[in-house]
């Protein structure tokens, strides 16, 4: 039994447990105190102040984020000396920021903006001591504006915590203290994954995605341009958290007829590369297996998934010299780029270069991706713009749609028919499961014996999941695997990816197959989707994931008929010498610094 | 009777931290002792930190011993880096044995503490080489006594907010030095989150002298609630200037008469992050924890001084040494500067001032760490007193 304290808050009497802060116990009771560096998400920073609150016996005001409760306290949440300090405290942060809010892409969206409301800092007495000079736009992914900066660290922190990558520190002291990149180098000059999990957690608007809603606007709008789009499994269950929706929405069909309105040309779903991914790397899977178990030659094992490309980012900075057992596979939006300007433009009879390829993303860094030098596959660029879905919520909103009363429609053909399994790649663990039902199915001719073909272990937010499965009953080209235990592992969040490279690092992992994701709970909490994200808004838009997943007819990525027509039509066989061509890549190797 | 004949009188009355003593036979003494007999005689000096913030030392050590664990750390604070403060760094040079002794009573009093460290602030590295001298031999002389703990030096880095207490510990930690959140206060997790005791240098050396002369002894000088004896430093426009070690609860015009030039017209009591009295409030002002507390720094000014410039001075050392991570102090501080620079150029009306003190008033209760909360003690206090100056 925890030990209990007795305090009042706001004149009310409450227990609450030993440690509990006194912002978690003023929630017990509904009051709300405003907080900006405080994320739910992060360590405790308690720099901002403004979640200050009275305390009788107390000298100062306490910060109540980080200040944990005892025996006997009265804390005040809203008296004339609080407020007054409250307002002191955002006047000083408006004082250093840039207030050209109407021309800011976090307009409206900004917490340092509501509390300036909240509090009716009317007037600024204040000097201006903005330095606005710092704007990097030299990554492709994530856009830098110190001048928007209020230095809360929730940036810092995330990049530290949550992700183990420290591209961005609290660098010089006093007037001079700013966040910063290793020494002040440009954003795309460091160890950034681009993942944009900062880009989430910023509470101004001086971190946000490089925005291409106008180069998109301008392709649409143009008549010898014919633009494709694509959108990935995670947007459509979030997007309605832009558009007023609580989080956890379905919103697949609505956005599909949004899409078309919007002006793009044709539809497609990014859940066709992704159980096209599931037969390229698990097929992949298999040949590094047979080389280990049968041949018993060594072969790059444990294999890791590819899809996530803050990832790869990642471990092409800090684990280099484990490339080779990162799978060839592109993700899914490059294979789908690359097919769009191959496969899709026969198909269509139109001119590659009259292409133009859009990803709706719940990401950042696949903006990025998509601008790597090896993503040419197709002879020309293969994916030209990758939007975030906080984008796609711009454009609905730009083009004037009523979105909660429009018809739901289907993707077009060719390139837009699902599975379950596809769908579900949106959430942490979700690739793997996907790649459970067909391997298993491949390997021994039957279905996951799971009901409902459910992969529980791999499911859910614990940092890393395991899992294994005995292969038994295999068909006679695969009775090298008989008996076999095939183990896997999921991480998700770059600071559990690393546990897992650590472990591969030293020699002992005892995985086969390994599915990274760089985002905390897969790409539905991706750099690119709505703000705020939580663990609790994360979880309902897994509930939707799976729930889409469960929905839908077909579940197993094999059985997706476009996919089996992409073969028998243009691919021929998984990593046959198309694929190898268009679906495969490499990666390079490159410095911490 | 010369000023300077007084002033002897005074010095001779008291004279503890640097006359010289058999560290040795001190260390034996209390080794032999039980730790809660050590202590008790802490305790009842009423002694309370010397850094400035004046924590009871007793206190201090007893909340440290009173947390369980199996490792607990001393640091003794030698980041003297308050303007106008120079008294550790004499006592590190005359009477560095002093200090390693007072570090090793605590460690003997709160127990399982193997290692303790000096931190020691990077403008002194000049004396490094000496110290590590006279460290080696204590640290062998410790050994030969057969009592488990070493005592090293950490460089500091430059840094002022480094000098408080946590922000001490995250650079010892090799963190950028800025402060906790607290609680959990060190003495419950402190140096690699274990409990931990840090005092200042002149504390631990009157930890050592307590032990010494006793308790009583210690009782007698001083007043009720600011026991004992100070090292004094004394600059600025002064007849004498320099370190002087004077019985605390003296009144400020009776130290303005012993040291000033006879026009002194304000006296910053406690360095830059102190408060400035006035000539019209010196004999009503008590130097010691129920008047104005200081860590040491006396700056004397006098009529020839803008107290503009002074309190320029100090805001452009604060908006420099802020850490710059809370809101009221890192943006307070450049506020304050840019402030009084506006009112003075004519670019604020003077009841601008006001605004400032407001905010200053909220620095004061909302800043993170003592450094932010000290910044309005200068200001407020040459603001309200000095406002002509500031303005015209």
């Amino acid at each position: 039994m925890e030990a209990m304290v007795k305090i009042k808050i706001n004149n009310t009497p409450l227990r609450v447990a030993q440690g509990t802060t006194i912002l978690d116990a003023a929630k017990e009771l509904n009051i709300k105190i405003p907080t900006l560096c405080y994320h739910p998400d992060l360590c405790i920073a308690g720099s901002c102040r403004i979640c200050v609150v009275e305390e009788k016996r107390a000298r100062t005001l306490l910060a109540s984020c980080c200040t944990p409760v005892a025996e006997g306290m009265e804390i005040l949440t809203n008296t004339k000396k609080v407020r007054t300090a409250r307002k002191h405290i955002i006047a000083m942060m408006l004082s250093e920021h840039a207030e050209n809010c109407v021309h800011c892409f976090k307009n409206m969206n900004c917490e340092l903006q509501s509390l300036s409301r909240e509090y009716s800092v009317e007037t600024q007495n204040l000097i201006n001591i903005c330095k606005p000079e710092e704007l990097d736009i030299s990554s492709p992914s994530i856009k830098k504006d110190f001048a928007k900066c209020i230095r809360c660290q929730r940036c810092v922190r995330t990049c530290a915590d949550l992700q183990h990558v420290t591209a961005l520190t609290a660098a010089h002291k006093g007037s001079e203290m700013k966040i910063a990149t290793f020494l002040e180098k440009p954003l795309a000059e460091v160890v950034c994954t681009n993942c944009g999990q900062c880009v989430n957690r910023c509470p101004t608007g001086a971190l946000t995605e490089q925005s291409y809603v106008e180069a998109v606007w301008n392709a649409i709008n143009s008549p010898d341009k014919h633009v494709v789009v694509q959108t990935a499994p995670a947007v459509r269950v979030a997007i309605g958290e832009e558009l007023g929706y609580d989080p956890g929405n379905r919103l697949t069909g609505k956005m599909v007829t949004a899409l078309k309105r919007i002006g793009f040309n044709t539809v497609f779903d990014t859940d066709f590369t992704a159980d096209l991914t599931i037969m390229e790397e698990g097929t992949e899977l298999l040949t590094r297996l047979k080389k280990a178990l049968k041949d018993k030659e060594p072969a790059p094992l444990p294999q890791y998934t590819s899809c996530s490309p803050g990832w790869i980012k990642y471990i092409e900075h800090e684990f280099p010299d484990q490339l080779e057992k990162v799978s060839t596979c592109k993700s899914p939006q490059q294979m789908f780029g690359a097919l769009a300007k191959t496969y899709y433009a026969q198909k269509a009879e139109v001119d590659p270069k009259d292409i133009v390829v859009v990803s709706i993303m719940p990401c950042t860094a696949k903006k990025f991706e998509a601008g790597r030098p090896e993503m040419w596959s197709s002879g020309f660029r293969d994916v030209d713009y990758v939007l975030t879905t906080r984008e796609l919520a711009l454009m609905i909103e730009q083009t004037g749609i009523d979105f909660r009363n429009l018809e739901p429609s289907h993707f077009d053909s060719l390139m837009g028919m699902s599975t379950g399994a596809g769908v579900i790649f949106g959430a942490t663990g979700g690739v793997m499961e996907a790649a459970i039902r067909t391997v298993y199915e491949i390997v021994t001719g039957r279905e996951i014996p799971f009901k409902n073909l459910e992969v529980a272990p791999v499911r859910g937010m614990e940092g890393v999941k395991e899992a294994s499965l005995k292969l038994e009953g295999c068909l006679p080209e695969w009775d090298f695997l008989e008996g076999v235990e095939l183990r896997v592992a999921v991480a998700h969040g770059l600071v559990n990816a690393r546990k897992v490279a650590k472990q591969v690092e030293a020699g002992n992992s005892p995985y086969h197959f390994i599915e990274i994701m760089a985002c905390p709970g897969g790409c539905l909490g991706g750099g690119g989707q709505p703000i705020p994200t939580n663990c609790d808004i994360r979880l309902a838009r897994a509930k939707a994931i799976y729930e889409e997943d469960e929905s839908m007819e077909l579940r197993k990525s094999h059985e997706n008929p476009e996919v089996t027509m992409i073969y028998k039509d243009f691919l021929k066989e998984p990593l046959g010498h198309k694929s190898h061509k268009l679906l495969h890549t490499t990666y390079t190797k490159r410095k911490k610094y | 009777m010369t000023k300077t004949d007084i002033i002897n009188e005074h010095t001779k009355k008291v004279n503890l931290i640097f006359e010289d003593c058999n560290c040795w036979d001190i260390i034996d003494k209390v080794l032999s002792m039980p730790p809660d007999a050590v202590l008790s005689d802490i305790n009842a000096s009423g002694l309370k930190g010397r850094g400035g913030a004046g924590f009871p030392t007793g206190l201090k050590w007893k909340s440290a011993k009173e947390q369980p664990s199996n490792e607990r750390f001393v640091i003794c604070n030698a980041d003297e880096g308050e303007p106008g403060t120079f008294k550790d760094r004499q006592i590190l040079h005359e009477r560095a044995h002093k200090v390693f002794t007072g570090m090793t009573l605590c460690a003997h009093t709160i127990g399982n503490v193997s290692k303790g460290y000096l931190y020691l602030r990077a403008e002194y590295n000049d004396l490094l080489e000496r110290l590590q001298k006279d460290l080696d031999e204590f640290n062998e002389g410790l050994k030969a006594r057969n009592f488990p703990f070493t005592i090293n030096i950490i460089s500091g880095s430059g840094a002022y907010v480094c000098g408080e207490e946590t922000a001490l510990l995250d650079s010892m930690e090799g963190k950028r030095g800025e402060p906790r959140n607290k609680p959990p206060f060190p003495t419950v997790s402190g140096f690699k989150g274990k409990p931990t005791v840090i005092n200042n240098v002149e504390t631990l050396v009157y930890c050592t002298m307590i032990m010494l002369i006793g308790p009583e002894e210690f009782l007698k000088l001083g007043t009720k609630d600011s026991r004992g004896a100070k090292v004094f430093c004394i600059s600025g426009d002064a007849d004498v200037k320099g370190i002087y070690e004077l019985e605390l609860g003296m009144k400020v015009d009776e130290f303005v008469e012993l040291f000033g030039d006879g026009d002194t017209k304000a006296v910053q009591v406690g360095g830059s992050s102190g408060h400035c009295v006035p000539r019209k409030k010196f004999s009503e002002t008590f130097l010691g924890f129920e008047g104005v507390p200081t860590g040491g720094s006396m700056m004397l000014f006098n009529s020839s001084r803008s107290m503009y410039h002074v309190l320029h001075n100090y805001l452009e050392f604060f908006q420099e040494e802020s850490c710059g991570l809370c809101t009221p102090c890192r943006i307070g501080c450049q506020q304050l500067l840019r402030g009084i620079e506006a009112v003075k150029r004519g670019e604020k009306p003077s009841t601008y001032l006001d605004e400032l003190i407001a905010m200053a008033r909220t620095m004061r209760i909302a800043s993170k760490c003592g450094l932010g909360q000290s910044v309005p003690n200068p200001f407020i206090s040459i603001v309200e007193n000095f406002r002509e100056e500031i303005i015209y």
